[in-house]
Parts: structure tokens; C-alpha cells; sequence
């Protein structure tokens, strides 16, 4: 079985900027894969790489075996892209741009129920008729991932689905692509909320600034860091400087530590009580990836 | 074939849904011109012996809107895409290189054809037109859109923003299709700009076409035709190298 996608030795280059520099990566088919990084980092570029709007300066991309320039009529038939920007067509209602979309793949009438069934899955029942132009944010949100899916692609590409969406809707488009997954579509979104890729993905790459700085199964990655994060609103706002080693961040008079284990806040305790520093406030909570994320863009 | 069949329908019905801007604007715009020109010009011009001004008119508006209307339905279709962003669903697609080009140059015949023979049809009110070689007109309308068809696609990938098309609209197409002899015999011209006017390509398109309806012209049909459908490979072998190269719109 050939991967979802596999990159290799992907070089791009706009002009004098490099924006991505040597990547390699290899998604099996059926995964739930989240790529990450800050803006700029290079996630765009990478899927729009992938999807034939962009061109790699050197190296290869495939999606299930067949390479994006030389057999790109295959791989683009094979992949579903939402694009990052909220684009639409302004001349046509929703029904009738999936219908289209369809059609560009060379699928006819015998996919209108399919259509029917992603404007029903994705809430658009009642926006089926109205004009692209018309639609709200979120609605153009949806249009889009619909799009995406008018063509019954097995690799499903969603750059940023949720910037700018709502919680409530976010929470429905999550279930809906889960419920793709399930049904065996290989999902690969990119994100700047962690705790989205944290809950949804499998496995993560981290980008930074054209490189993958960290690739490996979520699981791994939250287990890369101490796992709990002590977090004190301090008063006189000070911290012992036998505690600075655990220090993961400061602002203003919050201090969030690192704990390895939860045993360690004896001694947090101790430390401050012996320096004379009243504690506030309290919260203990779990490692995320923004901290494996914040730990590995500052190494 | 479903792939291109669609982008052709969808090309064709982006512009049928605005019937009122795409068709019925330019048909009154000609017949503006028609009302016009033929009123001050009748008593006072004849280019041809036995045809009045008026009929000598109607099929140079006719090729003139088919051509200006061919072009636009191509260029509109493609910088509204780009400057909207969703050229992008386009580009997605696994359509080749040359059925996009089928799909935007038979639409934009179309658009042409069916704003020329409305032009036709009003005129018919007025004058009855003669057709003295209905294939010769056919094929220099189908050539003439398809030239500007792919002029438009051209400029569709050249251009960035609307104003570029404008100028591209202003300071090529206008030019070249008034001074091609809609309005006038290039005869009537002094010899240097009867020379100039060799060198238009809608000039051949015009007397040709004009040719169709009166079994007479400025010069051989048969040169007109060679010109136009020489014109018309050249532009669309360009307009194919440009998509197959991704040219401004594959990075
Ligand atoms: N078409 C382009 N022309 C020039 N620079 C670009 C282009 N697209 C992206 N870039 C640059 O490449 C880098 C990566 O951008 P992008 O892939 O959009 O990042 P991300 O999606 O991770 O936020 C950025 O520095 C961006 O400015
Ligand atoms: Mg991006």
C-alpha cells in the first residue's frame, strides 16, 4: 500500500526567501495527521505544494504513489484541499458550485447524492440554494470543506479549517472529520491551536521556519516534557532562584513551572515559604503540545 | 470529457446568468452606434455600389461586438477568478492544460456568436441584410471569437488586478477594432494607414465577415481567411504554452 503522502527532499524557494528547506515526510494512508508550526513556518506552502498550486524548487511530492507534476491528474484526483483563504465563486449558489466542482473531476449526476449527503453533513441544507456571495464566514467555511470533499477524495488536505470559526462550529466540523477518518479518509490539517492537533491527531509534525523540528505520535511528544505545569500567581512577584531550572514561563506575576512529577510541588512550596513569597494563586495542569511546541522551538 | 463539458457549461452559464450586462448591454451599445452613424453617414457615404451605408454598417457591428464580447467573456472569466482568489477550485482540478483552453475558448466563441447574431437579428428590423456566403460567415465568426477567445485568456493570465485589463481592453482591443474598418472601406484611407491597417488582424476579420453577407469586399476572402486562421493558431499556441507552463498562475 503506497503512503497518503510522501515528500522527500522538498526544497521551495520564493525568490531570495526559503521557505521550505529540505522536507521529508512520509503519511499512511488512514492517519489522522496535524502539521504545526507558527505563521510563516512554511504549512502553506507545503500544501499548496502538494496540491499543484505551488511548485517545488527541487525534490518530490506524491499522494498515493503517483507524483504531483508528472502524474498530476491522478494525485489531484486523489486529494481533497481546503484552502486557507475563504474563497468562493460569487456567480453560483452552494448546490450548484459542488456540482461543478464534481463535474471538473469528471464525476456526473451518479455523485449528486454524495453531494447531498456533504451539504447535509455539514449543516448546509438550508443555505443549498443561496448564492456563494451570501453566505456568512462560517457558512463559506463550510462551503469549503464541502468543496474539498466534492469529489470523494481519499487524502483530505485542510489548511487552517478552523481560523476565525466559532466554538460551535468548530466543534461540528471536528466531528465531521472525524467521522471521515473513521470512515477511512487520511486526514492532514494544519493548525496553530495545539490543543485541536492535540485531541484530533495521531501524529504531529512541527514546523519551524522551513524545517520539521520534531516529528513523532502525539503521545511521544506530550511524554517529551515534564508532565505537569505548576502555575502561581506570586506576591511579592519573585522567584527563588533555586526554583529558576523549572522555570517555563513568566508574565508579569504569573509563573508557570515544570514538574515531573507532582511530588516536586513539596518543594516548590518549601522554597517559596522560605523566601517569604505568599502564593495567590494555584493551578496545576497538564503538559500540551505548546509546551512541547515552546521547549522545541527554543532548544 | 465530463471535466471539460463542465467548465464549458459553467463558463457559458457564468455569463447567461448576467444576460443583461453580457448580452443585452453590448447589443444596444451597437445598436447605438448603428443608429447613429447610419443617420448621419447614410445620404452621404456609399463604400460599395448597390449596398447603403447602412447595411455596410451591420456586419462590421456585428463582428465588432462578437469580437470585443469573445474577448471579454474569456478575460473577465479569469482576473475575476484570480483577484477573487478562487481560481484556486480551478487549479485544483486534474483538467489538462488544453481543456481549460477548449472550455474558455468554445465559451467565449459562444458568448461572441450569440451577441453578434442578436445585433443580426435587431438589424433585421431595419434592412434586410443579404447572406451571400453563410459558411464563409460562420467560419470567420467562429475564428474571430476564437481569436479573441484566446486574446483573453492572454490577458486573463497577464493581468493582476482589474485596472491592467482595462488598460489591456483600452490600449489594444478598442484600438485595433475601431480602426479596422467597421465605420469605413479602408480604401477611403490615405495609402501609409491602408498599410497600417494590412497589419490589424480584426481588419481581415471585418472585410472578411463583411464579405459573407455581400459576396464583396476590400480583398480576397480567401487572404482574409488564411490571415485570421493563421492569427488564430498563433494565439492559441501561445495561450497553450502559457497554461502548460503554470505562467503567473502556478508559482
Ligand atoms: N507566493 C509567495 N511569494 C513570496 N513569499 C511567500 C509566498 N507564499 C508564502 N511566502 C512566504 O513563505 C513563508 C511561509 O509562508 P506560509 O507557507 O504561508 O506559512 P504558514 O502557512 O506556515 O503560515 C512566509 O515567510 C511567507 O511570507
Ligand atoms: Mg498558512
Amino acid at each position: 500500500m503506497s503512503p497518503a503522502i510522501h515528500i522527500e527532499q522538498v526544497y521551495k524557494s520564493f525568490g531570495p526567501l526559503q521557505a521550505l528547506k529540505g522536507i521529508n515526510l512520509t503519511i499512511e494512508q488512514g492517519e489522522f495527521f496535524a502539521l504545526l508550526g507558527p505563521n510563516g513556518a512554511g504549512k502553506s506552502t507545503l500544501i499548496n505544494l502538494l496540491a499543484g498550486l505551488l511548485r517545488p524548487t527541487s525534490g518530490r511530492l506524491s499522494v498515493m504513489g503517483h507524483d504531483v507534476v508528472t502524474e498530476y491528474r491522478q494525485a489531484r484526483q486523489l486529494l481533497g484541499v481546503v484552502p486557507q483563504e475563504l474563497v468562493f465563486d460569487p456567480f453560483f449558489n452552494v448546490r450548484e458550485m459542488l456540482r461543478f466542482q464534481a463535474g471538473y473531476f469528471g464525476l456526473g449526476r451518479e455523485n449528486d447524492a454524495w453531494i447531498d449527503e456533504v451539504i447535509e453533513s455539514l449543516g448546509l441544507a438550508d443555505k443549498a440554494h443561496t448564492n456563494m456571495r451570501r453566505l456568512s464566514g462560517g457558512m463559506k467555511r463550510r462551503a469549503l470543506i464541502a468543496q474539498a470533499l466534492a469529489h470523494r477524495p481519499p487524502v483530505l488536505v485542510l489548511d487552517e479549517p478552523t481560523a476565525g470559526v466559532d466554538v460551535e462550529l468548530r466543534q461540528m466540523l471536528w466531528a465531521f472529520i472525524k467521522r471521515l477518518n473513521r470512515e477511512g479518509h487520511t486526514i492532514i490539517l494544519t493548525t496553530h491551536y495545539l490543543e485541536e492537533a492535540e485531541t484530533l491527531c495521531s501524529r504531529v509534525a512541527m514546523l519551524k521556519q522551513g524545517e520539521i523540528v520534531a516529528l513523532d505520535s502525539t503521545e511521544n511528544l506530550l511524554n517529551r516534557v515534564p508532565g505537569k505545569n505548576l502555575r502561581l500567581r506570586l506576591a511579592p512577584s519573585h522567584l527563588p532562584s533555586t526554583l529558576h531550572p523549572m522555570l517555563r514561563a513568566n508574565e508579569g506575576d504569573i509563573w508557570t513551572l515544570a514538574l515531573s512529577e507532582a511530588a516536586q510541588i513539596e518543594f516548590v512550596l518549601a522554597e517559596l515559604r522560605a523566601a517569604d513569597v505568599r502564593i495567590e494563586d494555584m493551578q496545576l495542569i497538564e503538559a500540551d503540545l505548546e509546551d512541547v511546541f515552546m521547549e522545541i522551538v527554543r532548544a | 470529457m465530463i471535466g471539460m463539458w463542465t467548465l464549458f457549461k459553467k463558463e457559458i452559464l457564468r455569463f447567461w446568468k448576467v444576460s443583461f450586462q453580457t448580452v443585452a448591454a453590448p447589443v444596444i451599445t451597437a445598436l447605438l452606434y448603428l443608429l447613429i452613424f447610419s443617420h448621419v453617414l447614410e445620404s452621404h457615404v456609399q463604400v460599395y455600389p448597390g449596398i447603403s451605408y447602412t447595411a455596410f454598417l451591420i456586419p462590421g457591428l456585428m463582428m465588432m461586438s462578437l469580437l470585443q464580447n469573445s474577448f471579454a467573456n474569456s478575460s473577465s472569466s479569469l482576473i475575476q477568478a484570480k483577484v477573487m482568489g478562487n481560481i484556486v477550485f480551478l487549479l485544483l482540478t486534474p483538467l489538462a492544460y488544453w481543456e481549460v483552453f477548449l472550455a474558455f475558448l468554445a465559451a467565449a466563441i459562444i458568448r461572441g456568436i450569440v451577441v453578434g447574431g442578436c445585433v443580426w437579428l435587431v438589424s433585421l428590423f431595419y434592412i434586410d441584410l443579404p447572406v451571400a456566403h453563410p459558411f464563409l460567415i460562420l467560419a470567420f465568426a467562429v475564428l474571430g471569437g476564437g481569436m479573441l477567445g484566446a486574446l483573453g485568456i492572454i490577458a486573463g493570465i497577464w493581468a493582476e488586478k482589474f485596472d491592467q485589463m482595462a488598460a489591456f481592453q483600452n490600449f489594444i482591443i478598442m484600438p485595433l477594432s475601431f480602426l479596422s474598418g467597421v465605420f469605413y472601406s479602408i480604401h477611403s484611407l490615405p495609402p501609409f494607414w491602408q498599410k497600417v491597417s494590412h497589419l490589424n488582424p480584426f481588419f481581415y476579420m471585418i472585410d472578411g465577415f463583411r464579405y459573407g453577407f455581400f459576396g464583396t469586399g476590400d480583398i480576397d476572402p480567401t487572404v482574409s481567411l488564411a490571415m485570421v486562421a493563421v492569427s488564430f493558431l498563433a494565439l492559441s499556441v501561445l495561450t497553450l504554452q502559457m497554461l502548460k507552463s503554470g505562467y503567473k498562475l502556478r508559482g
